[in-house]
């Protein structure tokens, strides 16, 4: 089924931030792949590294960041190229939206302005042809009066339709891999299902790829073919929606599911929560870096570093001794309780 | 943990015990426009329009809608931290909005808020237990060791260790800090919590734990909270009635499970459809989008129903004629034309 070259790839991505306090890793290799027309969703909470990665594909985590390991897109590295080099994939190849459009959006220069400028700064054309095309991507992204509105500027403009300026924006030059870091947590719910609709409509017009980060379940269910969960810097676990929304196989993407509230939970129970906190880059615990808030941690989870096991011949992956030992067939466990568990492991309860 | 919350500070009797403990009547806030030299009024912002509700002693009433509806206005009008326009608002039986500062004074005590971001609700420069004592000593409550003590017994309630308490906020994480925003908001014992968004920016697996904390100190406490949130699901988790306002106004009213299973306003509905659900194969889906374009402007609110620009079952008389909050089996309220016929009469005001 994926045997065509996938768009991108991240391969053994690792990210460490200079701090006052030595360097930290917010990213630990991490490798997943994109396919062309592919929706790939990023999920993970915060500090999790997920919005690292984005920035990191887009080469835009600036000076302070050492970035290792390999992003090919279309076949080439693009992690050795300079930042001249840079500017022609940025925009054509992949593009990014944010969660904050008001700060991608320059206050001073009205959208024509900011959108014509884009358009020419990409394409070869005359102002006229660009403010046509400027026209074109306003109605394309469903702003009412598009000619008006290259008129306004980002203030005049609720947040719904700020976002919708900056999908216009990103996809001025028909990108082929659009990154969307958290693009409706800002928005109200009902502003949210008519944007992810546009998104989704756009890219099947663009044929583009879609890698959206987020922390939104919901999101996930109905964007994404497949997920990538990460926690602490790593991928836990990855493979299809589908199968990862019905029958997910790490602790963690188990125990995410289970504390959010639905229609259908018991009012009357408590919620099942992830005790403790996500560990700081600071002070990440050894083995798995789940185990300190894990129901079903064990002795071999204490120590060692877990790897990223395949399962169902390849499909999906799971960075958890469990899933290896079912694999496997290995059985040897000791179960450790909270007493036993050494390092800047948090309380249980 | 029975540890009761007023172990320094005896309560007053209530008078009028049969009387809710909040109850809001026609409720009104209209920040004026002002233009030109002289401040002219030229319009007004209509943020809350007309809101009437009560919360009982040890329930929880949920407030929800999206941004602009004026859910944050009520929780400041009942908090009194806003003047309101007109209306009123009786807690245990005793009318606020006439109060004077001394007066208000010795309510002040009574009632709490807890907002969305909980680092900006504690001073950077305070120690923790400067912070959450503050209450004791403003209140003449108590001081010096005795404010220590409370507040060591205020930090076990909230599930944080006491040995903490000469910290500064920065040293706690998020969940933490809004466990630190709820021990300071429970200092003087206070009957009712507002809570304005206070589990809305925490990653999902600390929503949950401060949401059981929540429960649990309701349990402990015998507290009513009005629990302020755009999240439905979370909402109805909590809340023993929800409220559902658009643009200023309460369009239904119900008991949290029925108004989800079966909402009595459109734009119930539409906020529903919005919200991802769980399926019968493991995953989420969101229904179609079913709300038309954007929440109007509170400044020129819509002739006749507020919803009508963007409600899918609209009809002339909703374009002319506000509807009255129409009385439905069920203690339900709804403000919809379409519930006229089965309505069993108006709730007056």
């Amino acid at each position: 089924m994926r045997n065509a070259a996938p768009l991108l790839a991240v391969h053994d991505l690792h990210v460490d931030f200079d701090t006052p306090a030595g360097p930290v890793a917010a990213v630990s290799g991490v490798s997943f792949e994109i396919e062309p027309n592919e929706t790939v969703a990023l999920v993970g909470e915060s500090g999790s590294g997920k919005s690292v990665t984005a920035l990191a594909m887009m080469r835009l985590l600036g000076r302070g960041a050492t970035l290792r390991g390999q992003i090919t897109c279309d076949g080439r590295d693009i992690t050795g190229l300079t930042e001249k080099q840079m500017r022609s994939v940025r925009g054509r190849a992949m593009t990014m939206i944010f969660q904050d459009p008001m700060s991608s959006l320059d206050p001073l220069y009205s959208v024509g302005n900011q959108l014509v400028e884009t358009v020419r700064l990409h394409n070869r054309m005359s102002r006229a042809r660009a403010v046509e095309r400027a026209t074109e991507l306003l109605d394309q992204v469903g702003i009412a009066d598009p000619r008006g509105r290259l008129r306004a500027y980002p203030h005049q403009l609720s947040g719904g339709q700020r976002q919708r300026v900056m999908i216009a924006l990103a996809l001025a030059c028909s990108p082929r891999l659009l990154i969307a870091d958290e693009p409706t947590t800002a928005l109200d719910v009902t502003i949210e299902a008519q944007i992810l609709e546009l998104i989704r409509g756009l890219q099947r017009e663009y044929r583009m790829s879609l890698l959206l980060v987020t922390h939104d379940m919901a999101v996930v269910a109905e964007m994404a073919d497949r997920v990538v969960v990460m926690y602490a810097g790593q991928v836990v676990e990855s493979g299809a929606a589908e199968q990862i929304l019905r029958q997910p196989q790490h602790p963690y993407t188990t125990a995410l599911f289970q504390c959010i509230p639905t229609p259908v939970t018991d009012r009357s129970a408590a919620l099942t929560a992830i005790p403790g906190a996500v560990p700081s880059p600071h002070e990440l615990p050894p083995g798995c870096r789940f185990h300190p808030r894990c129901a079903v941690a064990f002795d071999r989870c204490v120590t060692g570093q877990v790897p990223l096991f395949p399962l169902d011949g390849g499909a999906r992956h799971s960075r958890c001794w469990l899933s290896g030992d079912a694999a496997s067939g290995r059985a040897d466990r000791t179960v450790v309780t909270s007493a036993s568990v050494p390092g800047p492991a948090r309380r249980r309860r | 943990m029975n540890t009761p919350a007023t172990t320094t500070q005896p309560r007053v009797p209530v008078p009028g015990g049969r009387e809710p403990l909040l109850a809001v009547t026609d409720l009104v806030k209209h920040y004026p426009i002002t233009k030109g030299l002289l401040r002219r009024t030229v319009a007004s912002v209509r943020a809350v329009d007309g809101v009437s509700f009560t919360v009982g002693r040890g329930e929880t009433v949920g407030l929800v809608g999206e941004s602009g509806c004026g859910k944050s206005t009520v929780a400041k009008m009942v908090t009194r931290l806003v003047q309101p326009t007109s209306g009123s608002v009786r807690f245990a039986g005793t009318e606020l909005t006439g109060l004077r500062a001394r007066e208000l004074r010795e309510f002040r005590r009574r009632f709490h808020i807890v907002f969305q971001d909980p680092y900006s609700s504690l001073d950077p420069r305070l120690r923790i237990v400067e912070s959450v004592g503050e209450p004791l000593v403003a209140h003449r409550i108590a001081t010096g060791a005795a404010k220590r003590r409370r507040v060591c017994e205020l930090m076990e309630l909230v599930g944080l260790s006491p040995a903490h308490i000469d910290r500064y906020p920065h040293q706690f994480s998020g969940g933490q800090a809004q466990r630190i925003g709820i021990a300071r908001a429970l200092a003087t014992g206070p009957d009712l919590v507002v809570c304005d968004e206070a589990v809305s920016s925490l990653d999902v697996s600390i929503q949950a734990q401060v949401l059981n904390l929540l429960k649990k100190l309701q349990r402990e406490l015998g507290l009513s909270y009005l629990f302020i949130a755009h999240d439905l699901n979370v909402v109805r988790y909590l809340s023993d009635r929800v409220f559902v306002m658009y643009l200023g106004r309460i369009v239904e009213v119900g008991p949290a499970a029925g108004i989800m299973q079966r909402p009595a306003h459109p734009y119930t509905d539409a906020l529903i459809g919005s919200v991802a659900t769980p399926t019968s194969s493991g995953g989420f889906r969101r229904s179609r989008v079913v709300a038309r374009g954007e929440v109007p402007s509170p400044s020129r609110p819509p002739p006749g129903c507020r919803f009508h620009p963007r409600c899918p079952e609209a009809f002339d008389l909703c374009r002319v004629q506000q509807p009255p909050a129409y009385r439905l089996t069920g203690d339900r309220l709804s403000a919809c034309h379409l519930r006229a016929g089965e309505a069993e009469g108006v709730r007056d005001g």
